[in-house]
Order: C-alpha cells, then sequence, then structure tokens
C-alpha cells in the first residue's frame, strides 16, 4: 500500500470514518519472508532451544508487567506497562512459533484433543523446571521502583542482543528480532526515564529507586553470561553471545546511572544455578501457578 | 528537590492520524511534564496505529470560550449562508475544497 504518512492530502477522499477510530496499515512482521528454512550449520534442537530462552524472557518479564495493570501509581502508567507487556508477549509468541517448525519434537505435549497451538503449548504445558529464562525476569516487584529498573535492564540488554540478531542467519529470527528493536527502544526510553525521574524526583523516590537497584542488581549478571547453547547458535551465525554485549548493555545502564546522579554498581558474581539450565525462585512456579490454571483447568478449551 | 504536588498536571491531547490533514484533539491525561506527557499521549492515544505525529498542551495554558457566550460569539453566522463558497462552480483540478 502508499505510504500517506507524508502526504496528508492524499486519501481523504474515499476515506472510511474507522480510519480515525482504529487506525490502518498493520503490519505482519513476517509477511515479506519467503525461505524459511532453518540455516546450515546449525543444529535445529538448538536453535529451537534458542529461540525457547528468547521467548521464556519475553513471557515471564511480560506477565510480570500485567501484574501492574490496576496497580500502577497512575491510570497512565497502567496503559504503559501494559502495552510493553504486550509487546513482549508478541515477541513471545513469534519465538515459540519459529521453535515449533525448527524443532517439533520440542514442542510440550498437550491433554489428548486439546486444540491450542504450539505457542500455547509452549506457554501453559511446561513446567518452571522446563522454563529457560533468566531469574531476573521471574522476581516479585516489591514496589513500581522495582518495577522500572528491572525493566531498565532486561529491555536494555534485549535491545542490544536483538539489534545483532537482525543480521542472523535464520531468517524468522532476524525478522522478530527487526520487529523487536523498535518496541525495545521504546522499552528502554520508557523505564530509563522513569529510573531517572525517581533519582532526581523527592528524596523518597531516590530512596526507593536506589533499594530497587540494590534488590535487582544480582540478577544483572546472568543476562552477560553465556550458555553453552547461545555459544552453539552464536558461533553457527544464528544467534548473538550476550558476551559480547554486555559492555555495550554496561555503557547503557552508566548514562542512566549518570543522569540519575547514581552510583556504578560493582558486578556480581553469576547467580548459580541458573534459570537458564531450567534452575528458578518459587517466583516462577507462583507464577506459572496463575498464567497456566485457566489453560490446564479447561485443556479443550479454544480461545 | 522541588515542592512536590499531590496530583500531576492536566494535558490535552492532539493526533494526526495517517490520513488525517489537522491535528485533532482526542482527549487528556496526566503527566508531570511535557516529556512524559507526549509518551504517555503515546501509550494510551496511539495503541491502535492511530496517529503519526502528537502534540501535548498544558490544559491551562489552553483559553477557551464560555457556553454563555454563545450566542453573541457564534449565533450572528447563523443566517448567513452567503458566507458559504457555494455559489461558485468549483473547477475539476481543485480536489480538497
Amino acid at each position: 500500500m502508499t505510504d500517506t504518512t507524508d502526504n496528508p492530502y492524499e486519501g481523504l477522499y474515499g476515506g472510511d470514518a474507522s480510519h480515525w477510530a482504529f487506525g490502518t496499515g498493520f503490519e505482519d512482521p513476517l509477511a515479506t519472508l519467503g525461505d524459511t528454512r532453518v540455516p546450515e550449520g546449525v543444529d535445529p534442537r538448538d536453535l529451537a532451544a534458542y529461540a525457547v530462552m528468547l521467548a521464556d524472557d519475553a513471557l515471564v518479564l511480560s506477565h510480570r508487567l500485567s501484574e501492574w495493570c490496576s496497580n500502577a501509581p497512575d491510570l497512565e502508567e497502567d496503559v504503559a506497562l501494559a502495552n510493553v507487556a504486550l509487546d513482549l508477549l508478541g515477541q513471545a509468541r513469534l519465538l515459540y512459533a519459529r521453535a515449533a517448525t525448527i524443532d517439533p519434537e520440542s514442542v510440550p505435549g498437550v491433554p489428548d484433543g486439546s486444540p491450542v497451538p504450539a505457542e500455547d503449548a509452549y506457554a501453559f504445558f511446561r513446567d518452571a523446571g522446563e522454563f529457560r529464562n533468566v531469574g531476573l525476569v521471574e522476581r516479585c516487584d516489591e514496589d513500581f521502583a522495582d518495577a522500572v529498573v528491572r525493566l531498565l535492564l532486561v529491555a536494555s540488554w534485549r535491545l542490544a542482543v536483538m539489534e545483532r540478531l537482525r543480521a542472523g542467519s535464520d531468517p524468522v529470527l532476524a525478522a522478530v528480532a527487526a520487529k523487536a528493536v523498535k518496541e525495545l527502544a521504546y522499552h528502554r526510553d520508557y523505564a530509563g526515564r522513569w529510573v531517572v525521574t525517581l533519582a532526581r524526583g523527592t528524596e523518597e523516590s531516590r530512596r526507593r529507586v536506589q533499594a530497587a537497584r540494590e534488590r535487582v542488581w544480582r540478577w544483572r549478571a546472568e543476562l552477560g553470561a553465556t550458555h553453552p547453547v547461545e555459544e552453539r547458535v552464536a558461533q553457527a551465525g544464528a544467534g548473538v553471545d550476550p558476551a559480547a554485549v554486555d559492555d555495550e548493555v554496561d555503557a547503557v545502564l552508566r548514562q542512566v546511572w549518570d543522569a540519575g546522579d547514581l552510583d556504578v554498581p560493582p558486578r556480581e558474581a553469576v547467580p548459580a544455578p541458573r534459570g537458564r539450565d531450567g534452575h528458578h525462585t518459587d517466583a516462577l512456579t507462583d507464577l506459572l501457578e496463575e498464567m497456566q490454571s485457566v489453560a490446564r483447568a479447561h485443556p479443550l478449551g479454544r480461545w | 528537590m522541588t515542592d512536590v504536588k499531590a496530583e500531576w498536571p492536566l494535558y490535552e491531547v492532539f493526533v494526526r492520524g495517517k490520513r488525517g490533514l489537522n491535528h485533532v484533539h482526542v482527549g487528556s491525561l496526566h503527566a508531570a511534564d511535557d516529556a512524559m506527557a507526549l509518551r504517555h499521549a503515546r501509550d494510551v492515544y496511539t495503541r491502535r496505529n492511530e496517529g503519526v505525529s502528537i502534540w501535548v498542551v498544558r490544559s491551562d495554558a489552553i483559553t477557551a470560550s464560555s457556553p454563555d457566550e454563545k450566542d453573541p460569539l457564534f449565533a450572528p453566522s447563523g443566517d448567513k449562508v452567503y458566507r458559504h463558497p457555494t455559489f461558485y462552480e468549483i473547477p475539476d483540478d481543485v480536489p480538497h475544497m
């Protein structure tokens, strides 16, 4: 379709009034893809596991952010956090769907007769031990400062990864990354602004954001610690080695700390055991219990 | 540290749609400052792909006509149909009139 962005006169005639209410020109990030075969030289099981790691990060954080809906400091922040959550949910769906095409055996079994698609099988029919998200995304927020500090860390890291993944050899992961980069740039901006606002606000808001960062910071190191799956997929040209973006992430975070007049916290050791290996805190078990309850109670339901 | 106010100020939001000629008033919201108002407007009013440009302005910066003035302001133009350009032939190559 023609882009009418720069010529508002275009299309005034014969227009549909509903355009004003809902907008048009929605894009399918995978629409222009031709060949979607798994690239040569990559172990399909590794590539699927890699897609599931990125998807699990997005799904679990999406759920944590959605918990803010109706609980945020202001109606506008309810909507803002829900938007971020939906962006991440969209990334998770595409990544799960890709994992299922790459390695059908990785799709979890669902109850007999269940009509749910593969993406739902990953989300609703795996237990905590099968999730491969980093520990950072599963922890409970204690307050709004927790939410924005955690989002700043995840969005900064994920943006750096997705920027490189756009050039990866898997066409679908590259297309998902291209879509994700635009979303994550906004998430990072949103979170960074709030961290600075709180840090330079009142004594109480500064105390809160500093306390939140102390709580969240121990999970920072895992983001930069390469898992063997990430290493193999990156070496094959289809993924990104997190160690390669670690300094860049630190530089971005340092800008935010500086703007908020916060000191630069020292790096801590990688938490062990790791979420990427399926070791999780009770927080994830509780989250999944709630998130999966409806799908598991009605395994034959259509959604 | 600046003084703390109980509530964020109100802003009015104007969005130009992809097919829209002008920015159109779409609603209002609360925000702590102009930059936050712009981002809130993006989050609240352009979620369904409505816009390509946003204006925000503090509500208290708008001077509005009063309903009491309705008659003196607007009634006088109600019977002056000759002010409409309906008595002219519009050339075919003038599309947007």
